[in-house]
């Protein structure tokens, strides 16, 4: 059983973390204290343009080896300890640094790919070959703050309520078959997209192997890691919708597929064969943040918790409630999200609450369809 | 190295006193307001000698539960009740779970504003719980007796392995309602909806019965999801509303409720309506369509010859 909150302004405005580590702290029993964490979309805007590196250290040398290597291959332009605060019943914290940098534009060059992917193979780089070094987050005006305490802990311990973001997710961990540690606290973030994770990716294994062929690396001991790869992968690389990617990571169920019409049985059909390794097997819910916006989705069959709430042109989503409750006092809708069907909100544009639909076999006494793949490409098409 | 920066120094700013952790919940004993309703009453007079001659309510006591963790909040319900108190209102509750656990009293009322957390009422052997709002999931898990009233919608898992009582919610319900209830000669649990119910419905379903209204939804489309009754065998679910086979798991047939069970149905439905302020008449006209069991013992030679 973990925890989760996303939370996401349309409009753009930031807010401050505060409210997100209260909404949080009120699924303290989700947890136990064996993780937490937060990431903010939108925190740096005195540094657009420059790859924030958020780093956790175990030892001395791994700081200075991974100084090193940045000093060697980027510009730098700011780096500084994260502003932390001794907090109750946080220990054996790790240090924790931030760098504000660009790729030294001559090594880029030389290297023939795109920035984004030079500083994907950074990560991986410091990952693998750094001992004690591992990179909490990479992406421009953003930022990702975890580590091992209760959430109102972690959330005390970095002062959250410092940061302004337009999207923030959140996490409680209790982790049932994987290591407790500060790199593995969630969210866990590659580039612009941070990830956070309630429940339990049982193909892991596959999903792992299937990534690596790409470049990433899963190091982190927790099967959450590889899911916010896959996102990386399928959207920045691949070109995918956030609607595309959810249904290529939780696609329909063979039966419903079998039920379709032809053309969305003939596209739900390859996009599960090109993805077989890539689909996410086991109970889960999943709330991803960008720069763009956040999206939240669960497993096919609903095995753990979401519910969902727009106010205005604020929209959250969370394990329980309570914390919609927190965050949007006076929501417009409160709803529970279908199984696998995900929730997307994009800044700048107006969200849609969905008046889900439940879908119908073939042949039921009222009619209708289940979900084409036109709903992949159309908001509207959701509401039925 | 970078720059000149310091290594020296811990990245750990001085303990600031000033900021406090930003807390969730709190730990200390809740705000009560106990009104005597009769205050010529010498002593707390018990359910029973309440109902004499001499009618001395018992006295009504007003809880603050504003981020009070549920084990101050349990505590205190404890105490009240120890203390004869019978009805109980719970302000301000947002998320505090087990509210009203193992409560026995069947004479006592608890009445919560807001949103109770998870298992609201498990293992409820008596009272009767009142909520004013929405609740989260596992509302009734294992409830043995008495009465959950929810006046907006509930989650996944309501009535997980309920063997008794009655749990009513007006509003819509998540996935996996009724999940492995059971019933026991005289104690068959009772579940209504008056929303629809996503997938799963009475998934394991071994006993009880359940009825879902679709009268009083906040969701377009069909008011039951996929796999209805999926692992089933015992109980029965009364949905008014169009089922199609393909809906259900194959342990289940489905059949038009007679007018004998319709009877049998009738003051049900009508004391849910009354209890949310619903018209019975909506309620109970339509079709509803039974869903039960097609053998008592599916898995009855599953291990016998491996």
């Amino acid at each position: 059983m973990c925890g989760l909150i996303g939370f996401s302004d349309t409009a753009g405005t930031r807010h401050s973390g505060e409210a997100v580590v209260r909404a949080m702290a009120l699924q303290h029993d989700r947890g136990n204290g064996l993780g937490a964490g937060y990431a903010g979309h939108g925190i740096y805007p005195e540094f657009p343009d420059h790859y924030a590196f958020h780093l956790i250290y175990e030892t001395r040398e791994a700081l200075e080896a991974t100084e090193a290597f940045i000093d060697h291959y980027y510009d730098l332009e700011r780096a500084e300890a994260l502003p932390t605060r001794r907090t109750t019943g946080i220990t054996d914290a790790p240090l924790l640094w931030r760098y504000f940098a660009k790729p030294e534009s001559k090594k880029l060059r030389d290297s023939g790919i795109s920035d984004d992917d030079y500083v994907v193979n950074a990560v991986m780089h410091i990952n693998t070959s750094i001992e004690g070094a591992t990179v909490a987050s990479s992406g421009k005006n953003m930022g990702v703050f975890k580590g091992v305490g209760f959430p109102e802990e972690i959330g005390h311990f970095y002062r959250i309520e410092d940061y302004e973001a337009h999207t923030w997710i959140a996490h409680n961990r209790f982790p049932t078959n994987s290591l407790a540690w500060w790199g593995g606290a969630h969210p866990f973030s590659l580039l612009n997209y941070s990830l956070v994770h309630n429940g339990e990716i049982s193909s892991y294994g596959i999903n792992k192997r299937y990534i690596r062929q790409f470049g990433y690396i899963c190091t982190m001991f927790t099967d959450t890691e590889v899911a916010a790869y896959l996102f990386d992968l399928l959207i920045r690389r691949h070109g995918l919708t956030a609607e595309q990617a959810c249904k290529a990571l939780a696609p329909p169920l063979w039966s419903q597929i079998d039920r379709m019409d032809d053309k969305a049985r003939h596209d739900y059909t390859l996009l599960r064969e090109i993805y077989a390794s890539a689909m996410l097997n086991g109970p889960f819910a999943i709330v991803l943040g960008t720069d763009e916006g956040m999206v939240a989705f669960n497993d096919r069959v609903k095995l753990r918790p979401l519910v969902a709430a727009v106010e205005g042109t604020q929209v959250a989503v969370a394990s329980e409630e309570s914390s919609l409750r927190e965050l949007l006092p006076a929501p417009d809708f409160l709803w529970a999200p279908k199984a696998g069907e995900p929730v997307i909100v994009r800044r700048g544009q107006a969200f849609q609450p969905p008046v889900v639909s439940t879908s119908k076999p073939a042949g039921s006494p009222v009619g209708g369809a289940v979900a084409s793949m036109d709903v992949l490409t159309s908001e509207s098409e959701v509401s039925a | 190295m970078i720059g000149n920066l310091s290594h020296d120094k811990m990245n750990m700013a001085e303990a600031d006193p000033a900021t406090r952790p930003i807390e969730g919940y709190v730990h200390r004993a809740p705000t009560v307001t106990v009104s005597r309703r009769d205050t010529t009453a010498a002593t707390i007079t018990t359910a029973a000698s309440s109902a004499t001659a001499t009618p001395a309510a018992p006295p009504a006591a007003i809880v603050d539960a504003d981020h009070i963790y549920y084990r101050e909040l349990n505590a205190a319900i404890a105490g009240l009740v120890a203390d004869g108190v019978r009805d109980i209102t719970l302000r301000r509750v947002n998320g505090q779970r087990y509210l009203g656990n193992g409560l026995t009293s069947p004479d006592l009322r608890l009445r919560i504003e807001g949103v109770p957390g998870q298992d609201l009422g498990m293992f409820l052997g008596g009272a009767a719980i009142e909520v004013y709002g929405n609740a989260q999931d596992g509302v009734g898990n294992t409830m043995e007796a008495g009465h959950i009233h929810v006046h907006g919608s509930a989650g996944d898992v309501v009535g997980y392995g309920m063997r008794g009582g009655e749990v009513f919610i007006r509003g819509d319900v998540g996935y996996r309602v009724g999940i492995h209830m059971k019933q026991y000669q005289s104690r068959v649990p009772t579940i209504i909806i008056g929303g629809k119910a996503r997938d799963f419905f009475g998934e394991y379903m071994a006993g009880g019965r359940m009825i879902l209204l679709d009268v009083a939804s906040q969701l377009s489309g069909d008011a039951l999801g996929m796999y209805v009754g999926t692992g089933m065998h015992g109980g029965e679910i009364y949905a008014r509303c169009p089922v199609n086979p393909a809906q259900c798991g194959r342990e289940v047939g489905l059949t038009p409720a007679t007018d004998d069970q319709m009877a049998e149905l009738t003051p049900l439905i009508s004391r849910f309506c009354t209890v949310f302020g619903l018209d019975a008449d909506r309620a109970l006209a339509g079709q509803f369509t039974r869903i039960a069991p097609v053998s008592s013992r599916p898995y009855g030679n599953l291990y016998v010859n491996l």
